[in-house]
Parts: structure tokens; C-alpha cells; sequence
């Protein structure tokens, strides 16, 4: 099913924030709603968006491409982004990560073997107060997780196991 | 004319019109400030800093607005930093410091930085030798690299973006020149960057991918050798190429090219063509060239070449010398004066076409040009005047395309309109079914096949397009073939001159009408006096027949049926082609690379091009095997040299107006300078220096009577319940052996696909993709289905040249083969 | 002192549409557009000496005065790009006060014949704009935003627009590239978004803490507001305290406030009372200083952070002690400008890829002496050359960390 049919009222509410003569503006937001399901924006959503706004497909992927937010390739449900930048690692924030991968059994850019959760290492996410910190990236969009040990985002992936 | 304005550029002072940028404007003034990113063609966008100056400009008094001056002179505040001057307009009192140490240092800081991710390939790259890198590395960059190769970001290196175009991502240096081209100057945005920072790539997600018919002007504009073609990546150095000048012979546009030739072992010694260059012509092709144009000339190459005489002995063709040949057509010729007729095409030059149509005139026989189209006197009559440029049109401007798939037919047209609309011109398209001119256009009009009469009357009618025509300062109407066959597009121009004569849009320069031909010289044809027939199948049965570039046996199994029944045929052709397969002497021409001549553009532009090869074994050109043909039948025609031809040609035909061939050679300055060896510039288009042609005066122009016959209505064609109408269309890449002989363009080929309505295909049960049988009057035949819902129903559209023999509307059955499964 | 910005602090539940009226919220845009002509609002900011607070310190009230009134629509932005490391204050506004930000937001619209605006908010703050979201709908219902506002002839819409991880995208004309749906990479200035702005058209763009001025400045004049902070910088700035100090966090304070008082007074000093090594004051894109008792006793403003041969930018002020090496700083921002460089530009793509591996080659022990000064070298050569800011701040901390703490590099290449 298209994008459009799928989320018919959501394209609509998106579409209405542009001017009708910019609608290209919309390719942002109807991009997350494209990886909404899939954490990722399949071929099938960038041909549906590029109709929708009267751009290429090259235009859509270029976009895609440009924004780390965005993705091609499928990954775990949950994207765990671990802020290692400078403020954050002056708070610990390494050696959260260091932790937690051991933890977790897994390298930085990889996948829980249950397919829910890939970690990665991320640049400032404005919340270098509050170190360690991260956010998820899921089907219920972003969220942040500030002041984190390694016990509580073990118990947060417990909690997000039973989202399934 | 814009405002002059006056600056300083390292201490000499340039006059440049206002709104050029700095970096132009130096160009003018023949100062070289290299770029990369930078294009003339292209909007500016300041990327790859090569071209940072320092830029210094005049104080001005807040109050009074002068210049505040110091020691007598206007006192100049330089900016701290170095600016690009590409981005930075001409201003009054300006002063430009290119060669400073300061500046200097910026661009030298530039190629260093460019070269810490590229390869040092340059032995085996495509590029070397007219690389932009190449030669400003030579010219501004550091002797010594300070950057640990071992550290470069790898990238992939042989991605084939398409069919046509390969992309080395480690030669890549990101400035965008590609993907500008073909988002602003094509309107075809299928490249784009990926990924960002160092990452940032060319990708294409277009399917097939790079899908446009202007990509091979990326590899001319890319600075490096990222982006190479096909065709040419591995096939020769450029300094081992010679360059000659030519005409495009696939389309009536008429683009200058550049041949580049080189002697090469696996062609046993020959000189052959090695690729195919756009040649600058602002009025025509300005700097670009489509891909039918620049890749599909394999045509004059290969074994299926004739290179000798032969004459049927014993039911079969044997070698022969050229006097045998040419006395046993003699013969049969004379022998059947009443029947004799002339059938050429449009493939050849006005010095063929003349001499063809003087030998039938003065031995009693007929002319035919071979075309589905005609329409040739009323451009004769209206055509555009001498000095249209499709450059110029712009605001207050109208453009009316009408039964043609421009970019199917004539692309470069069809980018030249698209930039007259950018421009504000008004495009107007009027066509039975959606095109991609559309998108461009203010105006669309949406008729069924057989209204296109009733469309262009219907500009009589007081609406908001006819009253925007009627009032456009220049009018052009360009009018094709798209649904009709010979009497069709007849009527068809006579409707469109009616009207650009009655809106008073005739006999000036960037107004008339032009005819979207289907071979690049059916207008020549036209004026030396060739005309098309309605039937032809009727006008070969029994007759003594000369053919001249076509193939008309291959094309339709009427025509061969015909010519089965002709009393002789005598085929001049380039190839073996199904109809020298039944000739009874076949002569060898040469091709257009091998010899001189001259071709009559769409616009009329008389244009010449130049021998580049040697020709193929014993093959003469067209006009010399005419002029000996015409000899041995009585007639004396000039067969010595194209000129020679011309000369009589232009003395002869009053439309030529005692041109010279010498006239046609001539140039002018041209904006932008491109194709010296600063190929930083404008890339490695070529300059032109063997001639921009001449553009013929219409008779509107010269003063002369402008009679319009009234056209006739023709009774409608009417399907029955189980049939359809079967109308042609125009296809860019088809199965005319002008374009297959090019094995890497087979994907764009692709295989015979007939059109219709969904509501049609219901009707008829079938669906996309599935392989049907079309039939009528005598051919059959088998194509996939595919949907279109912009056509009418009750209609399947065929397209041309593609295996169906369709020239004109006609009333076809469809029939569903076996389902292929496949959707799509 | 009571907040002038972080007002929550002081005012429990001023998130809620009623609480805010109550404390006089919208009192200020109602008499804006009832009472005074677009002219005499930027008047009153241009008075009030408030600089833009996203990082430039740009005049706000001048900037706004620039915007070409011969084209039309105009647009107005709010820069909620927020993403430099260390700075962390427009979330804390947004989240927590969000109406005085979009009233300030409102004013500014109506002092500039704005009819739309939109937030660019970064990706990540994906609940923040949701929560946003809900706010402009409780100011729509309420009579704050729509068509005739107030019985007058002023509409006005307030749109967000997620960005989706992109650094670059917090400067102006990526951020309106951006918005227009396409890559977020810098256009060539001029012209400045002013004159040709969003779709073209004339665009003002400030930062979330500048438009939550805005309201408390029209409320109580802008004489009340330049009495606050330093003749050069006036009134009272957020400042984000981050690094190795015991209590991080927001602090809104007058310009004016030193070091010391900063760090001490409000961060509580350094972890493990060690001593300060040297302060960022604007994040990953400053020049670093060397801090000494003289360094601590200095003025947060504009003008006086100059003096110590650093800018203030956004105020994202981060601390390092003596146990944080500068090559270890240098190697995580050139980690962080390389990840974040559009690749537009040359000097920016490919010099902060070359620093990447010079920095790497160096913070890992594999570096030489020469190493160092051509990483020096390198970032002197981008300096001046880029196409926008990101390139020449990404050279700040490399070229001040080598020329102010040569031992540490020193130490690095011999280890």
C-alpha cells in the first residue's frame, strides 16, 4: 500500500504545514513517517514520496543520504544512540558505552542477536548535563534517556522487549 | 543591450555587462581564474573555493552615494578574507587582485586539499591529458604532497551509473557540475549527492539508472575524470586524437560536433572515430549534445559496411566494378524512362539530394523523399526566420509544440524550449497524450488523435492560450508527426502556418514554423524539391526504381511486396540492409564521417561537415555515384566535390540564395569561451572554428507571396467494434540501423511496446506487459502491452521504427498472445 | 533575581496555557498587535541592546529591521537547531516555558509581516516538537494564533519542522535549505535571508533563547532589560555549564557574571576539586583558553571574552581539568566537525578529513613533531577559506590547543 493510502491523514496534516507550490518541503517529515514501521525508508517509500511531491527518487534518496536520522538499511527495532561526543565523555560517557557493550554482548554498531536493539555512537545530542545519556530511535519515534547507568538501560531493554 | 559595468582585474581594466560574475568577466577579458564547480552554463554555487580572489571595492559615501577618494583615486576597502569569483557580481570601480600572494595561496590551498582524496591514476585515467585537476594541479598546486596516502578515503570505483555513463567515486571532487546539468540545464534531476561530508557521493536512483538522454554532457563538464561514457572509458588518450568538424546526422536539430579520430591496430590500421563531441554553436546546440547523437554513430562502422559494387548475376549479388554497375542501372533505368523513380531519404546531404532530384527531373522520373511526414513548402514559405535563435526566447515569447514528443524526437529542442520557458517564454503543448514537455509547459492541450487540425483552428476561437499567441511578441510552432502519416502532418502544417500567418507571426527571425522531421535532412530534401507521397507502397508497384538511403524492404513488407514487383532497383546505401538484399545493383556510399557536405537543420540552418575518415573501400559519395549514374544515362550533373555541388545547388535553388560554401564555414565570437585548452571552463566541448552555418530566408522574410491552401477535411477513420486506431509515434532509440549498430544501447531500445488506455486494455483483456498481436493491411505483428492512461481510449499508439510498418493512422485488430506473467 | 527565561523555576506549571495568562503571558503580543505598529515593537528590541543568542550576537532588533519590504510574504524561523556540543539551553526553554518562546516567537512574526512561522527544531528533539505541537494547538483554541487576531488584521500560523541529525542545519541557510525539503547545506551569502530567505522570500531567523526575550522586553521596556548585563551585552543570558564541573546544567545569569562565579558559585566547583586546565566557552566550536586567576575573574560578555582571544558564541561553557589532555579535545572535535562537515565545500570536507587523521594519528601515539605542525599548518590554511562557518570554527580548537598547550602535544608524539 502507498504511503499516501496507508497514512492518509497524517500526509495530509504534513502537507498542510507548506505552502502548496513548496510542498518539497514535506519530503522531511514524510520521510520519518516512512521508516516508522521499519526503522528504515524502504525503495517502495522513497518512489511514493517523490510522486507525492513532484521530485525524483534521486532527490528523496539524496536527502535520505544527508540526514543521519534517516536510513537505508534495516536494523535492530530499537537504534540505542549512545552520545560519546566531548561534554559527555568529560562526564563518563565512554566508559558507560564500554559497559555496555560488554553487556550486551555486542560492538558498537551492532545488533542484539534478538534483533531489538543496535547500538551505536552518536555526536551531541544538546544534553550534556545529564551524562551518560542516550536516546532511542523506534517505532514510536525518539526519545531521550538521560543520566543512565548500565543497570537502568538494562532494565529499559527488558521494558522494550515487552513492547514487542 | 545590459549595462556596461568597469572594473580592475590585476591592474587592467575590463569592461563587462552587468551581472556577470567576477570570474566571467575575467574570462572575457581573457584572464583565466581557474574553477571547478564553477560553469557558465551552470548557476553558481561557490563549492570548490578554487577560484578565491581578492576583491576590493570602492568606498562609498553613505550620504551622497560617491565613491570617496583618496590621492585622487576612489579609495577600495578590501574584504579580510579571499572571496570566490563565482559568486561575487562585476561591480563599478571594482578591483580584482587573481594573482596576488594571498590569493595565490587560496587556490594553491585548494588543489592541495582536492588532491588528499584523489587518486593518483592519472596514467590510466580516461581524463588525463584534458583533466581540469590535471592541468590547474600543473598550474596552481603544491609541488609535493604533505598528505599520507596511505590515509586517502577509498571509494568505490567502478560504478556504472547507466548503460551509457561509469562513475569512479575516488576521482570525484564533489562539485556538483553533473548534478546541476541535469536538475537545472535538463530538467532531469536523476543524479544526487549521497551521504555527506567526506562521504558525499554521485548516485542515481532513477531506474533504469541515470535516466536521461542528455548524460553523456556530464563527462564534458566534469572536471576530472569521474564521470567517463561507455563508449569511450579505455578507448584511446586524448592527445593521440585529431579532431574534424561535423553535423549530427540523427535528428533535424542539426548539433555541431566534433569528430575525434585516432589510427588504431584492431581496426587494421584505419583511422576510425573514437567519440563524438558537442561542438559549440550557441544557436543551435549551444554546448550540448544528446546520446543518440554522441553514441550512435557505430552505424558507419563495421563488416555489414558495403565497400563494392555489385550487380545481381544468376539470381544472386556478386562483387562488380563500378563501370559495370553503374552501365547495367544505366541501362535498366533508360530502358524504363517512364517508370523510372527516385526514392531518397532525408539521411542525406543537400549535394545528394540536389543531384538525385536533377537527374529525375531531367531523365522524367519522379522524386520521393522517403518520410511519413510532410509539410516541407510551408516551412519553406514560414519556416523561422534567418537570425531565430532558441536562445533568445524568453519572456513574452510563445512556443507552440504540437503532435510531437520532442524529447523523443528532438532533444536538444526539446532542452532548448524547456530552457525558454525557465526563461518565461510560454509553452504551449498540445498533444493527444502526456509528454515530459509538459511538465514545462503553462499551457497543455490535451486533443484526441485525428483533432489535430481542429485543435490549431480552434486558436481562431477567443481563449486565454489563443489570446496569449496571438499577442506574443515572437511565436514558433514547432509541429511533428506524432499520430500522422504524410497527408496528416500535410494538413497539419498548413493549419499551423494559416496561423502564425494570420497572428502576424511569420517572416521574421524567432518566428515561424518548424518542422520536427524525421531524419536530420528531410528539410533539405524539401528544398531541392523531394516530397513525400501518401502512398507509396502504390507509387513503387512496377517502376524502375533508384533508392537512396533507406531501406524501405526492412521497414514495411508492403514495400516490399512493391518493389518485389518493380521492374529494377537500384539500391546507394551504407550497409547491407534488407532492401540492398533485392536490389539488382547495389552501389557503396560513403558515410557522412568519410566525405564533405551540407545538411538543412529543422530551423533551416544550412550547415557543413567535414571528412574525418578515410572512406571504406572502394565507396564514393552519394552525389559522385549520381553524378556517374546521371553520365551514363545522358545527363550531365557535377560530381567532383561537394563544393562544386553546392555551388550549382545554391545558384539553382532560389531559397539558397547564391550562399557560398565558403559562407557556411564562417564563425563568431561566442559566449560562453569554451573548448581551448583551458578545458577548466566550459569543459571539453569543442570551439567552433569550421563554421555555424547559415540560416535561409524564409520566403515570408524575403518579401515573397505567402499563399496558404485551405486544408481539407478528411474523412475520419472508424473503428469497428472489435478493432482499434492504430497511430504512430516517435521513438528516440529505435531499430533504424542509425542507432542499433551502438550494441550498448540495446537496454534503451528495449522491446516493441504498444500503448493504450486502461479502459482499452480491459476492453480488449489484456494487460501490461502481456505480448499481443497487432494487424493491419498487411502486417502483423507481436509487441508487449503497455498502460498509459493520458491516451484516449480506443486507440493503441505504435511506435515508429520499431518492427510495426505503421506511417499513418489505420485501423488495426489487437489480439492477446499467450500472458507473459510479467508485470509491467 | 527573579528568571527572565527560565521563569519555570520560579513559576510552577507555567507550561500550562492558563498558569502562563495568569503571569501575564500574552499580555505583551496582544498589546503588540492592538497597540503598536510593527515599527515601534523592533524599536523597543533594538532599544533593549538584545543580541541574537544562537551565537553571532548579532543586534536582534537591527536584523529584524532589515527585512525587505518590497517582496513578499515574509517568513520568520526559530533556530531550535540546537546542536553544538555543549549547549543544551533551548530544550530546557521549550520543554519548560514554552509559551513565553512562541509568544516571543508570535511578536516577532508581527514585527516583521511574518504570517507563518516555523520552528526547526534538530530531529532529535523529535517529543519536544510533539509537545510543541500541543501548545501551539492550546494557543489556536485560545485565540493566540489564526486569522484576525485580537478582532485585527493579523494572522498568524506557528509551524515545527524536524530536523533529522545534522549539525550544519543550526546554520541559517542550511537550515532554510533544509526546510525547503533538500540537503542541508549552506547557500553563498549574500544575499542574507533578509533580502532572500525561505522559498525565496524575505526571512528572519532567531534563536529560541532570543525570541524568549521578547516578550519580558516588551513588558517591561527596554530600559528594564539593558539594565541588566554589561554596557556591550545586555541583559541576561543562559549560560550551559558542562565538562568536569560538580553541578552542571542551565544557568541563566546576568552578561557580566565572571568565570568564577560560573563555576564556582553556581557549578560548585570542579570533580575532585581539581584545578581548572583550561574553558570552552562556546562549545566545540571555540578557541580554547588557558585559565589562570586572571582568566576566572573575567567578565562573560561579548566583548570581554574576546579579550581572551576566544568568542562567546551560544555561552555553551565547557570545563576541562588537568587530567583532560588537548589532543584527547581536539581529537574528539575533529571526530565530531568531520562527521557533521556538509561536504559542500572543499576546504571544510577534505581539511577536517585530513585533520581527522592527523588528529588520530597524533592522540593514538602515532604522530611525530611534524605531525603536529602540519595539522597547524592545515587548519591555518582552511581558516578564511570555507564556504560557511562550520569550516572555520572546526580549526579553533585545533589551532588554540596547539599554540596554547604545546607540551600536552609535545607529551602526545613522544608517549
Amino acid at each position: 500500500m502507498s504511503l499516501e493510502k496507508k497514512y492518509s491523514k497524517e500526509v495530509k496534516q504534513i502537507l498542510a504545514k507548506y505552502p502548496p507550490e513548496h510542498k518539497r518541503s514535506a519530503v522531511m517529515p514524510l520521510l520519518y513517517l516512512a521508516q516508522r514501521e521499519e526503522g528504515y525508508v524502504n525503495k517502495e517509500s522513497m518512489k511514493d514520496i517523490a510522486a507525492l511531491l513532484d521530485i525524483t527518487e534521486t532527490e528523496v534518496a539524496s536527502i535520505v543520504g544527508f540526514y543521519s536520522l534517516y536510513h537505508d538499511k534495516k536494523a535492530g527495532k530499537y537504534r540505542m544512540q549512545v552520545c560519546n561526543d566531548m561534554p559527555c565523555a568529560l562526564r563518563g560517557a565512554e566508559g558507560f558505552l564500554e559497559k555496555l557493550c560488554e553487556n550486551l554482548g555486542i560492538k558498537v554498531g551492532e545488533t542484539t542477536e534478538d534483533g531489538l536493539v543496535t547500538l551505536e555512537a552518536v555526536m551531541c545530542l544538546a544534553s550534556c548535563d545529564r551524562a551518560p545519556m542516550f536516546q532511542t530511535q523506534g517505532p514510536d519515534g525518539i526519545k531521550y534517556h538521560d543520566y543512565m547507568t548500565v543497570d537502568r538501560t538494562l532494565e529499559l531493554i527488558e521494558a522494550l522487549k515487552g513492547d514487542k | 543591450m545590459s549595462k556596461q559595468v568597469t572594473l580592475t582585474i590585476n591592474g587592467k581594466q575590463v569592461v563587462a555587462p552587468e551581472g556577470l560574475s567576477v570570474a566571467d568577466a575575467a574570462k572575457l577579458a581573457g584572464i583565466d581564474i581557474p574553477v571547478f564547480c564553477h560553469h557558465p552554463k551552470l548557476e553558481p554555487v561557490g563549492m570548490c573555493r578554487m577560484c578565491l580572489v581578492e576583491i576590493g571595492r570602492p568606498v562609498r559615501d553613505r550620504a551622497t552615494g560617491q565613491f570617496v577618494m583618496e590621492n585622487g583615486q576612489p579609495k577600495i576597502q578590501f574584504m579580510p578574507k579571499l572571496e570566490t569569483s563565482c559568486t561575487n557580481k562585476v561591480e563599478d570601480g571594482m578591483v580584482v587582485l587573481t594573482e596576488s600572494a594571498k590569493a595565490t595561496d587560496g587556490q594553491r590551498g585548494t588543489v592541495e586539499f582536492l588532491l588528499t582524496s584523489h587518486p593518483l591514476d592519472c596514467p590510466i585515467c580516461d581524463k588525463g591529458g584534458e583533466c581540469p585537476l590535471q592541468n590547474l594541479t600543473m598550474a596552481h598546486g603544491p609541488g609535493k604532497s604533505r598528505f599520507n596516502y596511505n590515509e586517502k578515503q577509498h571509494m568505490d570505483k567502478m560504478v556504472q551509473l547507466g548503460e551509457l555513463i561509469y562513475l569512479d567515486r575516488e576521482r570525484c571532487i564533489q562539485c556538483a557540475r553533473c548534478i546541476r546539468f541535469q536538475d537545472e540545464v535538463a530538467g532531469e534531476a536523476v543524479l544526487g549527492f549521497d551521504e555527506r561530508g567526506r562521504y558525499t557521493q554521485i548516485m542515481t536512483h532513477s531506474e533504469p539508472g541515470f535516466d536521461s538522454v542528455f548524460s553523456g554532457n556530464t563527462t564534458d563538464i566534469c572536471p576530472v575524470g569521474a564521470l567517463t561514457t561507455v563508449d569511450f572509458r579505455f578507448g584511446a588518450r586524448p592527445w593521440e586524437l585529431k579532431a574534424e568538424s561535423s553535423i549530427c546526422t540523427q535528428c533535424p536539430v542539426g548539433c555541431n560536433t566534433t569528430l575525434n579520430t585516432r589510427r588504431e591496430a584492431k581496426a587494421g590500421g584505419d583511422v576510425v572515430v573514437k567519440r563524438v563531441m558537442p561542438r559549440q554553436n550557441e544557436e543551435v546546440n549551444e554546448i550540448w549534445l544528446c546520446d543518440k547523437g554522441r553514441f550512435a554513430y557505430h552505424y558507419t562502422e563495421g563488416k555489414e559496411r558495403l565497400t563494392k559494387p555489385m550487380v545481381r548475376k544468376d539470381e544472386k549479388l556478386a562483387r562488380a566494378s563500378w563501370d559495370n554497375a553503374i552501365k547495367t542501372a544505366a541501362e535498366n533505368f533508360t530502358a524504363n524512362k517512364k517508370d523510372f523513380v527516385v526514392l531518397a531519404s532525408g539521411r542525406l546531404s543537400n549535394e545528394d539530394l540536389f543531384n538525385l532530384k536533377s537527374l529525375a527531373d531531367t531523365a522524367g522520373g519522379e522524386a520521393i523523399l522517403y518520410s511519413d511526414m510532410g509539410g516541407g513548402e510551408l516551412t519553406q514559405l514560414v519556416g523561422v526566420g534567418a537570425g531565430t535563435n532558441l536562445g533568445k526566447l524568453g519572456k513574452g515569447d510563445t512556443i507552440l509544440v504540437v503532435a510531437s514528443d520532442l524529447y523523443e524526437e528532438a532533444p536538444i529542442w526539446w532542452l532548448r524550449i524547456k530552457q525558454a520557458a525557465d526563461r518565461g517564454a510560454t509553452l504551449i503543448v498540445a498533444n493527444p497524450r502526456e509528454t515530459k514537455l509538459d511538465r514545462f509547459a503553462k499551457y497543455t492541450i490535451r486533443y484526441a488523435y485525428g483533432d489535430e487540425i481542429k485543435t490549431i483552428h480552434d486558436f481562431e476561437k477567443k481563449s486565454k492560450i489563443s489570446d496569449e499567441f496571438a499577442k506574443a511578441k515572437n511565436a514558433v510552432i514547432f509541429y511533428g508527426s506524432e499520430g500522422l502519416g504524410v497527408t496528416g502532418t500535410s494538413a497539419l502544417a498548413s493549419a499551423c502556418a494559416d496561423l502564425l500567418k494570420e497572428t502576424n507571426h511569420i517572416g521574421s527571425a524567432n518566428n515561424g514554423l518548424v518542422g520536427v522531421w524525421q531524419r536530420a535532412n528531410d528539410q533539405g530534401a524539401f528544398e531541392v524539391g523531394f516530397r513525400p507521397v501518401a502512398d507509396l507502397e502504390k507509387a513503387l508497384k512496377g517502376k524502375a526504381v533508384y533508392i537512396v538511403g533507406a531501406d524501405p524492404v526492412g521497414d514495411d513488407p508492403n514495400f516490399a511486396k512493391a518493389l518485389k514487383s518493380a521492374k529494377f532497383v537500384a539500391v546507394q546505401e551504407l550497409r547491407e540492409t534488407a532492401t540492398t538484399e533485392i536490389a539488382d545493383v547495389v552501389f557503396p556510399a560513403q558515410a557522412f564521417t568519410e566525405r564533405d557536405g551540407t545538411l538543412v537543420s529543422g530551423e533551416r540552418r544550412v550547415q557543413r561537415f567535414y571528412a574525418a575518415v578515410a572512406p571504406k573501400g572502394d565507396s564514393k559519395p552519394d552525389y559522385a555515384i549520381t553524378s556517374m549514374l546521371a553520365k551514363q544515362m545522358g545527363v550531365i550533373l557535377q560530381g567532383t566535390s561537394a563544393s562544386v555541388v553546392f555551388d550549382i545547388l545554391a545558384n539553382s535553388v532560389d531559397a539558397f540564395n547564391e550562399l557560398t560554401y565558403e559562407a557556411l564555414a564562417q564563425v563568431k565570437e561566442q559566449w560562453p569561451i569554451v573548448g581551448r585548452s583551458d578545458v577548466y571552463y566550459g569543459g571539453t566541448t569543442y570551439e567552433n572554428i569550421k563554421g555555424m552555418g547559415v540560416q535561409l530566408v524564409p520566403v515570408a522574410q524575403a518579401g515573397g507571396a505567402v499563399r496558404i491552401s485551405k486544408v481539407r477535411k478528411e474523412a475520419a477513420l472508424r473503428p469497428k467494434e472489435k478493432e482499434l486506431l492504430a497511430v504512430p509515434s516517435n521513438k528516440l532509440y529505435d531499430l533504424g540501423i542509425t542507432v542499433q549498430t551502438a550494441e550498448f544501447l540495446d537496454q534503451r531500445i528495449g522491446e516493441t511496446k504498444v500503448s493504450m488506455h486502461p479502459t482499452t486494455a480491459k476492453k480488449f483483456e489484456v494487460e501490461a506487459g502481456q505480448t499481443v498481436k497487432v494487424s493491419f493491411d498487411g502486417v502483423q505483428a507481436e509487441a508487449a502491452v503497455k498502460i498509459d492512461e493520458t491516451i484516449g481510449t480506443g486507440v493503441v499508439l505504435v511506435p515508429r521504427g520499431m518492427g510495426i510498418a505503421i506511417h499513418e493512422p489505420v485501423v488495426a485488430r489487437v489480439q492477446a498472445k499467450a500472458s507473459t506473467g510479467k508485470a509491467k | 533575581m527573579a528568571y527572565v527565561l527560565l521563569r519555570h523555576r520560579d513559576i510552577p506549571d507555567i507550561d500550562k496555557l492558563n498558569v502562563y495568562k495568569k503571569n501575564g503571558g500574552f499580555a505583551a503580543f496582544k498589546n503588540a498587535v492592538t497597540k503598536m505598529q510593527p515599527n515601534e515593537v523592533i524599536d523597543v528590541v533594538k532599544n533593549s541592546g538584545l543580541r541574537g543568542r544562537g551565537g553571532a550576537g548579532f543586534p536582534t532588533g537591527m536584523k529584524w529591521s532589515f527585512i525587505d519590504k518590497n517582496a513578499w510574504p515574509h517568513y520568520i524561523v526559530a533556530n531550535a537547531d540546537e546542536s553544538e556540543p555543549g549547549t543544551f539551553k533551548d530544550r530546557e526553554i521549550m520543554e519548560k516555558n514554552p509559551f513565553q518562546f512562541l509568544e516571543g516567537l508570535a511578536i516577532g512574526a508581527y514585527a516583521v509581516g511574518a504570517k507563518a512561522a516555523y520552528i526547526y527544531m534538530r530531529g532529535e528533539f523529535w517529543q519536544v516538537a510533539a509537545w510543541l505541537d500541543e501548545k501551539i494547538a492550546e494557543m489556536e483554541e485560545a485565540g493566540y494564533l489564526g486569522d484576525n487576531l485580537f478582532g485585527k488584521d493579523y494572522s498568524l500560523k506557528i509551524y515545527t519542522h524536524l530536523g533529522a541529525g545534522a549539525y550544519i542545519c543550526g546554520e541559517e541557510t542550511a537550515l532554510l535549505e533544509s526546510l525547503e525539503g533538500k540537503r542541508g547545506q549552506p547557500r553563498v551569502r549574500p544575499p542574507f535571508p533578509p533580502s532572500v530567505g525561505l522559498y525565496g522570500k524575505p526571512t528572519i531567523i532567531n534563536n529560541v533563547e532570543t525570541f524568549t526575550n521578547v516578550p519580558m522586553i516588551l513588558s517591561n521596556g527596554a530600559d528594564w532589560y539593558k539594565s541588566m548585563g554589561t554596557a556591550d551585552s545586555a541583559g541576561v543570558k543562559i549560560f550551559s555549564l558542562s565538562g568536569r564541573v560538580r553541578k552542571p546544567g542551565n544557568y541563566e545569569l546576568p552578561f557580566g557574571t565572571t568565570f568564577r562565579q560560573l563555576i564556582y558559585e553556581y557549578g560548585m566547583g570542579i570533580q575532585d576539586g581539581r584545578p581548572i586546565k583550561a574553558i570552552m566557552p562556546a562549545g566545540a566550536s571555540s578557541s580554547v583558553i588557558v585559565v589562570d586567576e586572571k582568566v576566572l575573574d573575567t567578565q562573560l560578555d561579548y566583548a570581554t571574552v574576546r579579550t581572551l582571544g576566544a568568542d562567546l558564541g551560544s555561552a555553551s561553557v565547557i570545563v576541562l581539568d588537568d587530567t583532560v589532555d588537548m589532543d584527547w579535545v581536539i581529537n574528539k572535535t575533529i571526530h565530531f566537525f568531520k562527521h557533521e562537515s556538509c561536504g559542500k565545500c572543499t576546504t571544510c570536507r577534505e581539511g577536517n578529513h585530513w585533520m581527522r587523521n592527523l588528529t588520530d594519528r597524533i592522540h593514538n601515539g602515532k604522530g611525530s613533531g611534524d605531525d603536529v605542525k602540519l595539522l597547524l599548518n592545515v587548519a591555518k590554511q582552511m581558516q578564511g577559506k570555507c564556504l560557511c562557518a562550520l569550516g572555520e570554527f572546526s580549526t579553533m580548537a585545533v589551532v588554540t590547543s596547539i599554540e596554547r598547550f604545546p607540551d600536552d602535544f609535545k607529551k602526545a608524539v613522544k608517549s
